[in-house]
């Protein structure tokens, strides 16, 4: 086990998958010289080279195209789309192509394509450049959405995602760089995707996060703790395909959740957890599952409405108390 | 010109048009659903270009693909059985019309949305420079996708990055209803290449001499590591956008003419004028790709629907085949 930050957990992951196996690739707008802007990519051409980590055009459309091409037909790229604001620009070939060709060419071609994307809100970058669009990438069956809250997590999960022979959206909250965690050292150190995870045991409540609001809902727990209310704290980690397990278990012993999300509430990532929690342990709620999530509103560059608008550790204490009763 | 090269491309040309026409007759019994996109009247262009390829040479494909798919060496009964939704068809009975793939012959696939296909080429050249290959990869499309953003970012990124592609732009005059001097204002879609640095060229689409000739020296130009190449084939669709178009957008008397043109018959007379083929051999090679044409269809109807447990299958690879699948479900 090594302390490090997620950014350095991510880097690692990446800098292993590449040193293990010749076909990955990076391509994507700064990862080569400027060493990625969000420096998770700084060293890498140095020490692989222009053809293994390759600088674009801003062309998100002949990014993610051209890396499905080459998925396709034997390497295994790692796109970098610096932010998931730029993914709609190329939203035709993640959701008419990544997501379909598997399936609708009738299994003839593996499509071993990882799509890395910065996704979240709180960095004062105004509305283009702060949504947490995940749940429209979920909504798509065929793609692998993945998105970690823990530095451990990280690492493990973009390993397997480079590993795996599906396409796999990579979504990383761009706060979450500096969070520092122990990450094993392990080379093939892999957290399995589509697996939701037990980040903080309790019986009291059921709190469902994933990336950032995981730390979020973490904090809250100690906030409940302090009252005597022990949270349950469930890591999704991949929306799609996504395991349900681990939250009908909690909640059948909990019988009460809220469900955190970063991004707007309408359609969302809770929206769908809450409708599974009454589909498959309605006789188990005791009280309506809460959702936590963004103001509906494209997100404003001043600070004071920014925070206003994005769920805060405090929204999570205040809604486990709700559905508490307490 | 070698007289065995025409002969085989003049038999793939023959193939697709009887492919084609047995494709409208299943449409018009209501045998094949969804959008029948006919190749008739641009067979010289899959042909010629095709001529020169391996299966190790890989193709990108469109809605109106079936020329590609069978000059690219296809299995006509599973085509016909991609057509009819069934399992032994080349996708399972899952893409249909519009989405025929063939792994086997290097067909990346035809894609349903218009320009789609151009950027997979780019990524398969990539890998083709990158494992030092001497194979390339040919991305077709048609006129209207030369409008679309990923054919100017992928003609951007394959100059920069001097990739063996060739982008065959078939300008068929329509893009579905609208012609081409309504969405574009330049006389020659090859100038196009002019701004991202690579050669173009504007070919004569319905001669095949013209197209194996200049698919020829684009071959030869990506081989030597002198980066993509556009050719633009100048052609005429014969049929209606998909089969039931009423084509109220164009006159009898435009379509007549360009039948004048056509490129089956341009090329049988060559090979009776130039060759010296008799008509008996030239019919004899239309009856037998009348026949394989009608035997695989015949063939194709005994293949059998997918099964309930089918409509889960190869949604994602292996990796997940132990999930349980309440994601799946209505």
């Amino acid at each position: 086990m090594s302390r490090m930050t997620m950014r350095e957990a991510i880097s690692k992951a990446l800098w292993e998958e590449m040193e293990r196996d010749e076909s990955v690739f990076i391509q994507g707008e700064e990862v080569g010289l400027w060493g990625g802007t969000y420096a998770v990519t700084k060293g890498f051409l140095d020490h692989f080279g222009e053809k293994r980590v390759r600088d674009t055009p801003i062309a998100e459309a002949a990014i993610v195209g051209s890396a499905i091409g080459a998925a396709l037909t034997g390497l295994r790229p790692v796109a970098e789309l610096m932010t998931i604001n730029f993914a709609f620009v190329a939203m035709d070939h993640i959701i008419n192509e990544a997501a379909k060709l598997h399936y609708m060419f009738g299994g003839q071609f593996k499509l071993p394509l990882v799509i890395r994307a910065t996704s979240g809100g709180g960095r004062q970058l105004g509305a283009t450049h702060s949504q947490t669009p995940d749940a429209i990438f979920a909504h798509f069956p065929g793609l692998v959405v993945v998105s970690p809250g823990t530095p451990a997590d990280a690492k493990g999960l973009l390993k397997s995602a480079i590993r795996s022979d599906d396409p796999v959206l990579f979504i990383e909250n761009a706060t979450l760089y500096q969070t520092r965690g122990e990450v094993p050292d392990d080379k093939d150190y892999l957290e399995p995707l589509g697996k939701s995870k037990i980040q903080r045991e309790g019986d009291d409540v059921t709190i469902v996060a994933y990336s950032k609001m995981v730390q979020s809902a973490l904090e809250a727990a100690k906030m409940l703790s302090e009252d005597g209310i022990e949270a349950e704290v469930i890591d999704l980690r991949t929306l799609r395909p996504l395991d349900m397990d681990p939250v009908i278990e909690s909640f059948k012993r909990t019988n009460r959740a809220v469900v955190v999300e970063e991004g707007w509430r309408s359609y969302g990532v809770g929206s769908e957890v809450a409708s599974r929690i009454y589909e498959l342990a309605f006789d188990y709620v005791d009280a309506p599952v809460k959702r936590v999530a963004q103001a509906e509103v494209p997100l404003p560059y001043n600070a004071k409405l920014e925070q206003l608008a994005l769920p805060q550790t405090e929204d999570i204490y205040h809604a486990a108390k709700e559905v508490l009763y307490g | 010109m070698e007289k065995q090269t025409l002969i085989e491309m003049f038999r793939i040309m023959v193939r697709i048009r009887e492919f084609e026409s047995e494709a409208i007759e299943l449409a018009k019994r209501n045998e094949t659903r969804a959008a029948v996109h006919t190749y008739i009247g641009q067979e010289a262009i899959a042909a010629g270009v095709c001529a020169h390829m391996s299966n190790q040479d890989l193709i990108t494909s469109t809605h109106r693909g079936h020329g590609h798919c069978i000059a690219k060496g296809a299995d006509l009964e599973r085509m016909f059985g991609e057509l009819l939704g069934r399992d032994g068809g080349y996708c399972k009975g899952k893409g249909g019309s519009m989405h025929i793939a063939d792994l086997s012959t290097g067909n990346l696939g035809a894609n349903g949305i218009v320009g789609g296909g151009i950027p997979l080429a780019v990524g398969a050249a990539l890998s083709l420079k990158i494992s030092k290959s001497k194979n390339y990869v040919v991305s077709f499309f048609g006129d209207g996708a030369t409008n679309q953003g990923s054919f100017h970012e992928s003609l951007n990124l394959a100059s920069i990055w001097a990739l063996p592609v060739i982008f065959i732009c078939e300008n068929n005059e329509y893009a579905i209803s609208t012609n081409v001097s309504k969405s574009i204002n330049i006389e020659n879609i090859s100038e196009r290449a002019t701004a991202y640095g690579i050669l173009g060229k504007s070919v004569d689409g319905n001669n095949v001499v013209s197209v194996y000739d200049d698919m020829q020296m684009a071959v030869e130009h990506v081989q030597s590591g002198k980066g993509p190449v556009l050719l633009e084939m100048k052609t005429y669709r014969i049929k209606g956008h998909y089969f039931g178009d009423n084509q109220n957008y164009r006159t009898r008397e435009e379509v007549d003419l360009w039948k004048q043109k056509d490129p089956i018959n341009t090329c049988e007379t060559k090979l009776q004028n130039d060759y010296g083929l008799s008509s008996e051999i030239i019919s004899k090679i239309k009856k037998e790709e009348t026949k394989k044409v009608l035997d695989a269809s015949t063939r194709a109807k005994l293949m059998s629907e997918p099964e309930i447990d089918d409509l889960t299958e190869d949604l994602y690879d292996l990796s997940f085949h132990n999930i349980k699948w309440i994601s799946l479900q209505k």
